[in-house]
C-alpha cells in the first residue's frame, strides 16, 4: 500500500430540497497519495464542490452525510469536534477557492488577513508580517510590502487569487485543495496561475487536490485524473492514460467536447447530447445510461462494477467487463 | 424649511392675539404684530427669514426678547444627551442580540428574541414614557419623575436621564437587533467567510470581526437618518417627563405661537439631521474601504 495522505470511503452526500433528498454524493472512493497532483473533471453541478466542502467540513445547513469516512493524516476528519477540525483548518489542509473576488474579506486589508490567519503562533506580529511578504513575493506579487496595505478591490482578479494561494500555503500545509481556481480567471493569467501552483507544490511538497470542469487544465497539472459524472466516480486512472487511452463513455465525450482538443473551423463547441440524471428521483442501473449511445440492456438494471481497464486505470462501466 | 414656514402660518389662531391672552387691547396686538413683523405679507415674512438664517440669525423671542439661538443652544444639550443615551443603550443592547440570534438561528433562544424584538418595535415611544413613569418612578420609586436634575450633580442627571433614555431606546433595542440579524445573516453566508473558516480561525474572529464590520453598515445608516425619529421621540418623552430639552421648547412655543423659537428649533432640528447622516456616511466610510474608495 502507498502512503495516502488522504482517504475517502464510501462517501454518500444528500440535500434536503424542495423536491425530496438530492443525492449530490453516493459511495464515492478517492486516495490522494502523499506529493502527488490529483485532478476531480466532470461537468457542473456533477459534485465537485459537494466532495470537497463535505473534506472541509463546511457543506451547506441542509447536507447530511449518511455514510462514509474521509481519513485525514490517519485521522477521520467526519468524526473530529470542530475544535479539533479548527486546528487542521489552515494549517495541515488549506483550500483557495472558485471566485478570487469574492474569497478574501473585502473590509480588511490584506495584511491583515494574512497576519489573523497566524493567530496559533505567538511569534510577534513583525515576524508574522515579514512572513506574509516572503509569501507574497514567492506567488509573484510585486512589491509585497506595499500590497499588504491594500483591500481585495483594489487588486486585479489574478492579484487576488495569488494572494489567496500565499495565504493556502503560508502555514505550509500537507494537502492543498483548489475548487476550480483559475475558471474566473482569463486564459493567459489561467496559464500563470497553474505554472504557479506547479512550482509551489514542487518547492513545498505538499499534495493537492485540484477541481475543474475544464479537462484541458487538468492535463497541464495533474498526475491522476479522477472523472465524475452525476455524483459518482466513473473512471480514474494516470493523466496519460485518461488522455490517450479514456474507457468511459462518459469521459470520451467530455474529451471530444472541450475546447483544447477542437479545431478551430467548428463554429459551435460541441456538447454532450442529454442532461444529467435528476438526483433527486434516481433509477438503478448505470448512471449514464441516458445518454450513452453504447447502452446494452444490462445498463438498465445493473450498477457496473469496478474494472481494471489497464494498469492503475479504473473504469464503472459494463462494456469494460473484462 | 420654507414649507415648515407655511405650515406654521397656516395654523389657525392669530399670534398676537393668543399671545397677549384674551384680554389685550387692539392696540396691544398692533404693537406686537408689528414688532413681529406679521403685518407684512407672508412672502416678505419669508424673505426675511430666509436671509436672516443666512446670516446665522435665528431671530428674537417675541415674548423675552432673548435671540432665539440662545434659547435653542440652551435647550439642546438636554435633547442630545437623552438622544445620545437612548441610541447608545439601545446599540450596547441591540447589537449583541443580533448577533445572538443569527448564531442561534430558528433555535427557540431566537424565536423568543425575534419576539420580544417585535414588541419593542411596536410599543409607541409616549406610551413607553408614561408607563415607565407610572411603574418605575411613581410606584417602586427606583428613578425619579421629572426633570433633568440638579445642574453639576452628574450622578443625580444621570439618573434623570434613565427613564426618558428607556422610553426612547426601546424600540430602537428591537429595531437594530431585527436589522443586524438580519444583514449578519446575510454576511456569514458571503464567500469571504467560508474562506475565514477554512483558515480555522475561531467563531469568535469571525462573527465579531470580519462579519460584525460589513454587518453593521446598514445599521450605521438606519441610526444616521434615524436622527429624525428620535427627535420627535424626544419631543414627546420631554414633555410626558417634563424635561427641559429642544421637545419642550418647541411644544411650549408652538401653544403660544411664539414662531422665531418654533422656527429657529425646527431649523437646528434639521441641522442635526443633516450632522447625523453626515456623520453616518463618515463611520461607514472608516469601516469600508469600498466606500471610502467612492467617496
Ligand atoms: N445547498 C444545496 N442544496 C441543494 N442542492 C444543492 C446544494 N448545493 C449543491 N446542490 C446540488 O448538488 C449537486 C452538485 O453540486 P456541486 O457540488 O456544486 O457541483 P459542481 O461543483 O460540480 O458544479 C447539484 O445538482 C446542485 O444543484
Ligand atoms: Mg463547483
Amino acid at each position: 500500500m502507498s502512503d495516502n495522505i488522504l482517504k475517502i470511503r464510501d462517501l454518500s452526500v444528500n440535500y434536503q430540497t424542495d423536491r425530496g433528498k438530492l443525492k449530490a454524493l453516493r459511495n464515492i472512493d478517492l486516495d490522494i497519495s502523499r506529493g502527488s497532483i490529483v485532478g476531480v473533471v466532470g461537468e457542473s453541478g456533477c459534485g465537485k464542490s459537494t466532495l470537497i466542502t463535505s473534506i472541509i467540513r463546511q457543506l451547506d445547513a441542509n447536507a447530511d452525510i449518511p455514510n462514509g469516512s474521509i481519513e485525514f493524516e490517519k485521522q477521520d476528519l467526519l468524526k473530529l469536534s470542530l475544535d479539533k477540525m479548527r486546528n487542521i483548518s489552515g494549517t495541515q489542509l488549506s483550500i483557495v477557492f472558485q471566485d478570487p473576488m469574492s474569497t478574501l474579506n473585502p473590509v480588511l486589508s490584506i495584511g491583515r488577513q494574512m497576519i489573523d490567519i497566524q493567530y496559533r503562533d505567538k511569534t510577534s506580529k513583525k515576524i508574522k508580517k515579514q512572513r506574509s511578504i516572503d509569501m507574497l513575493n514567492k506567488v509573484g506579487i510585486p512589491d509585497p510590502q506595499s500590497q499588504l496595505k491594500q483591500y481585495p478591490h483594489e487588486l486585479s482578479g489574478g492579484m487576488q487569487q495569488r494572494v489567496s494561494i500565499a495565504m493556502a500555503l503560508q502555514a505550509g500545509p500537507s494537502l492543498l485543495i483548489a475548487d476550480e481556481p483559475t475558471t474566473a480567471l482569463d486564459a493567459t493569467l489561467e496559464v500563470q496561475i497553474l505554472k504557479l501552483l506547479k512550482e509551489l507544490q514542487v518547492e513545498m511538497g505538499c499534495s493537492i487536490l485540484f477541481v475543474s470542469h475544464h479537462l484541458g487544465v487538468i492535463a497541464e497539472l495533474c498526475d491522476h485524473v479522477i472523472v465524475m459524472y452525476a455524483g459518482e466516480i466513473v473512471e480514474q486512472g494516470s493523466t496519460y492514460e485518461i488522455f490517450n487511452n479514456p474507457a468511459h463513455p462518459y469521459t470520451v465525450k467530455l474529451l471530444e467536447c472541450d475546447p483544447a482538443s477542437i479545431s478551430k473551423k467548428q463554429r459551435l463547441l460541441p456538447s454532450i447530447p442529454g442532461e444529467i440524471p435528476d438526483l433527486t428521483n434516481l433509477s438503478g442501473g448505470c448512471i449514464f445510461k441516458n445518454r450513452c449511445d453504447q447502452s446494452i440492456d444490462r445498463c438498465d438494471k445493473q450498477t457496473p462494477k469496478w474494472n481494471e481497464f489497464s494498469n492503475n486505470h479504473y473504469v464503472s462501466c459494463h462494456l469494460i467487463e473484462s | 424649511m420654507t414649507l415648515m414656514f407655511f405650515m406654521i402660518h397656516l395654523v389657525p389662531g392669530d399670534p398676537a392675539r393668543i399671545m397677549l391672552g384674551p384680554r389685550a387691547t387692539p392696540e396691544m396686538i398692533a404693537d406686537i404684530s408689528m414688532r413681529m413683523g406679521l403685518d407684512q405679507p407672508l412672502v416678505i415674512q419669508l424673505m426675511k427669514f430666509l436671509g436672516n438664517i443666512l446670516k446665522g440669525d435665528l431671530g428674537v423671542d417675541v415674548l423675552s426678547s432673548r435671540p432665539v439661538t440662545e434659547i435653542v443652544f440652551g435647550q439642546l444639550p438636554y435633547t442630545l444627551w437623552l438622544i445620545f443615551s437612548a441610541i447608545f443603550g439601545a446599540m450596547l443592547i441591540g447589537i449583541p442580540l443580533g448577533c445572538y440570534s443569527a448564531l442561534h438561528r430558528n433555535t427557540f433562544a431566537d424565536r423568543v428574541t425575534g419576539v420580544i424584538s417585535v414588541a419593542c418595535i411596536t410599543a409607541p415611544s409616549f406610551v413607553v414614557a408614561l408607563y415607565s413613569l407610572l411603574i418605575f418612578a411613581v410606584t417602586l420609586k427606583w428613578f425619579p419623575a421629572i426633570g433633568a436634575g440638579e445642574k453639576g450633580d452628574f450622578f443625580d442627571q444621570a439618573t434623570h436621564l434613565v427613564l426618558p433614555a428607556f422610553a426612547i431606546g426601546i424600540s430602537w433595542v428591537g429595531y437594530l437587533s431585527r436589522l443586524v440579524r438580519a444583514s449578519m445573516l446575510e454576511v456569514l453566508g458571503e464567500n469571504h467567510i467560508r474562506t475565514a473558516r477554512a483558515y480555522g480561525l475561531t467563531e469568535f474572529t469571525i462573527v465579531y470581526r470580519y462579519a460584525l464590520k460589513i454587518a453593521i453598515l446598514p445599521t450605521v445608516t438606519v441610526i444616521g437618518v434615524g436622527m429624525g425619529f428620535l427627535i420627535s421621540a424626544a419631543v414627546l418623552t420631554e414633555v410626558v417627563f417634563a424635561r427641559p430639552g429642544l421637545g419642550k421648547l418647541i411644544i411650549e412655543s408652538i401653544t403660544t405661537r411664539n414662531y422665531p423659537v418654533v422656527m429657529g428649533s425646527v431649523f437646528i432640528s434639521t441641522g442635526l439631521f443633516v450632522i447625523s447622516t453626515t456623520i453616518s456616511d463618515l463611520v461607514n466610510a472608516s469601516l469600508d474601504p469600498r466606500i471610502r474608495d467612492n467617496l
